[in-house]
């Protein structure tokens, strides 16, 4: 069974209207479980979008997505995936253990075992000692830890990431990046992870789907064998550069640069 | 180089007492800038200094009595008969039943405000068709309306159940019914506003957990909407208090600020300082009012909000 399929998907804005926009174009895409895919491409290109359709937070104008098996709106019901966006989106009135519990109350999870599986994810970004804060006492890369613990606390075979550390310096930027990783290894999540970035996409995946510029179609996919786990090693290796030219040279192809 | 001690910091007032300071330093400038105004008056004859034309106001004893008279009549008997109460204790028991009425009122208009900005939040068609309505309501003079809202009342329209759960009667039940029109549309307008303020992805989110419409509310949007919310309870604090007071007159009503000032206006040219101390006890109600809304305001929100920045040493 795979993770997510996309098959034949097109996905048109206002459709009808003078002002309709074609933004994707016959997606046909399989993720198998436990993989990391990046999907990048220029701004406008349908990858947020693309990410959406698959979380069921938008629906296709034709084609299908099956995300574990189940329709994309049935596999939201049955909260098959978590996601984390770029800005944080914490509740500001809850403190950070509660912002982690908030989707186990959503799904009437009994009290005990709320704050025993946040505690537990809490642990897994280390902010272990950080339950009673407000978002507002933690910086940027600690509130999307929060986030991402957030959306790993129902322990969903999927996470759906949208650009996260879009808005972090590059120092914090590169942790979180190896972060991700380790927790990706230790809970055998499926990622589905939107970017911009080419050394970022390439570091962090097992494929990286190159996208065309609006009406965004999948223009290559390109795997990256790079080996686990991967670290400030792996930044300087050779393999790594080669692949990220190769990236770059399908953004290219692609009609990008 | 030698380093020069450092300054010795300034004792730390406290901020509470920095406030009350200035608030009392600002009451002691304007008692000043009145008196002044008054003994220009008496100095040029009621007209402005180095000119021929007449002061605005004019600054004898009765249109605008001495600061000190108005304290003076506030600790006198209110009248000459013989057990005639202190001005003070008669404006003060008459304030607070002033105040249970605007207090049901604003309970009732918080409630019904709430309730349509809820309303006009989950369902942009009634917004469109009703808020129309809802701001005409507010530019129908109160004095037209608050006669017809009595006439109700002594007609039955409360529910009896209603009227007892704020331990009224009808006709007080009038009044806070007309201090409650005046209530419901700051919260109305900032309750909409509040609940759709969450972030589109904040939605999102909800939404990928499968959460119901209830829940997003709950959860989310009523959260969110609270320091909106309590934005429009301090103004309408002051304005259940106003409509309290322009309610009691057509209630005939023998309490009550409203009574108070009517009668001093009525017997304004044998004691003006009487009419003032009541504009004076009016006025408090409405600042202790806020200031009460402003504390339960800073009890909600204590945890979850950024302490100011530190001001100096």
């Amino acid at each position: 069974m795979t993770a997510v399929s996309i098959s034949n998907v097109s996905k048109v804005f206002n459709e009808g209207s003078p002002d309709a926009l074609r933004a994707l174009q016959d997606i046909d895409l399989t993720i198998e479980p436990g993989e990391f895919v990046s999907l990048i491409g220029p701004s406008g290109c349908g990858k947020s979008t693309l990410l959406r359709l698959i979380g069921d937070l938008l629906q296709p104008t034709s084609g299908s997505v099956t995300v574990a098996g189940k329709p994309a709106q049935q596999a939201r019901l049955d909260r098959e995936y978590g996601m984390v966006f770029q800005a944080a989106t914490l509740l500001e009135w809850r403190s950070v253990l509660k912002n982690v519990e908030l989707p186990l109350e959503v799904m009437d999870v009994p009290k005990a075992e709320r704050t025993a599986k946040a505690s537990r994810m809490l642990d897994l970004v280390q902010l272990g000692e950080f339950h009673d804060h407000y978002p507002w006492q933690l910086s940027g890369g600690m509130q999307q830890r929060v986030a991402i613990a957030r959306a790993l606390s129902f322990e969903p075979s999927i996470l759906l990431m949208d650009e996260p550390f879009g808005a972090l310096d590059e120092m914090t930027r590169e942790r979180m990046q190896t972060e991700v990783l380790d927790i990706w290894s230790k809970t055998g999540t499926t990622v589905v992870f939107v970017t911009h970035s080419i050394p970022e996409a390439v570091f962090l995946s097992t494929r990286v789907v190159v996208m065309s510029p609006r009406p965004g179609r999948i223009a290559d996919v390109i795997a990256v064998p790079l080996g686990q786990p991967r670290d400030t090693d792996t930044r300087e290796d050779d393999a790594y550069y080669e692949k990220m030219t190769e990236v770059r040279e399908a953004l290219r192809g692609a009609g990008v640069t | 180089m030698q380093h020069t001690a450092a300054a010795p910091l300034r004792p730390r007032v406290p901020k509470w007492l920095r406030s009350a300071l200035m608030f009392l330093g600002i009451v002691l400038v304007l008692v000043a800038l009145w008196e002044g105004y008054k003994a220009i008056g008496d100095a040029t004859g009621g007209k402005i200094p180095f000119t021929d034309a007449d002061l605005p106001v004019r600054p004898d004893d009765t249109s605008m009595p001495h600061i000190a008279d108005i304290f003076d009549s506030l600790f006198s008997p209110v009248s000459r008969a013989k057990n005639a109460e202190v001005l003070v204790v008669l404006l003060l028991k008459n304030a607070l039943v002033t105040w249970h009425r605007a207090f049901a009122g604003f309970l009732l208009g918080t409630v019904a405000g709430f309730g349509l900005g809820a309303l006009f939040a989950r369902s942009r068609l009634l917004e469109r068709g009703l808020m129309p309505w809802v701001v005409v309501s507010q530019t129908i003079p109160l004095i037209a309306i608050a006669p017809m809202i009595v006439i109700w009342g002594g007609q039955g329209a409360w529910p009896d159940w209603l009227v007892r759960m704020f331990f009224l009667d009808a006709t007080g039940f009038s009044v806070a019914v007309i201090s409650a029109y005046l209530t419901f549309f700051p919260v109305t307008i900032n309750s909409l506003r509040g609940l759709r303020s969450p972030d589109p992805q904040a939605v999102e989110l909800m939404r990928s957990y499968a959460a119901s419409e209830t829940e997003t509310l709950v959860k989310l949007r009523i959260p969110a909407s609270l320091p909106y919310l309590f934005t429009a309870l301090k103004i309408s604090a002051t304005a259940s208090v106003i409509g309290a007071i322009i309610g009691e007159l057509p209630a005939g009503l023998g309490d009550g600020l409203g009574r108070s000032l009517l009668t001093f206006s009525y017997y304004y040219i044998s004691g003006p300082e009487k009419l003032y101390a009541a504009i004076l006890v009016s006025a408090l109600l409405g600042i202790v009012f806020v200031g009460l809304v402003t504390l339960a305001e800073r009890i909600v929100t204590k945890r979850t909000t950024r302490p100011p920045a530190a001001m100096g040493a």
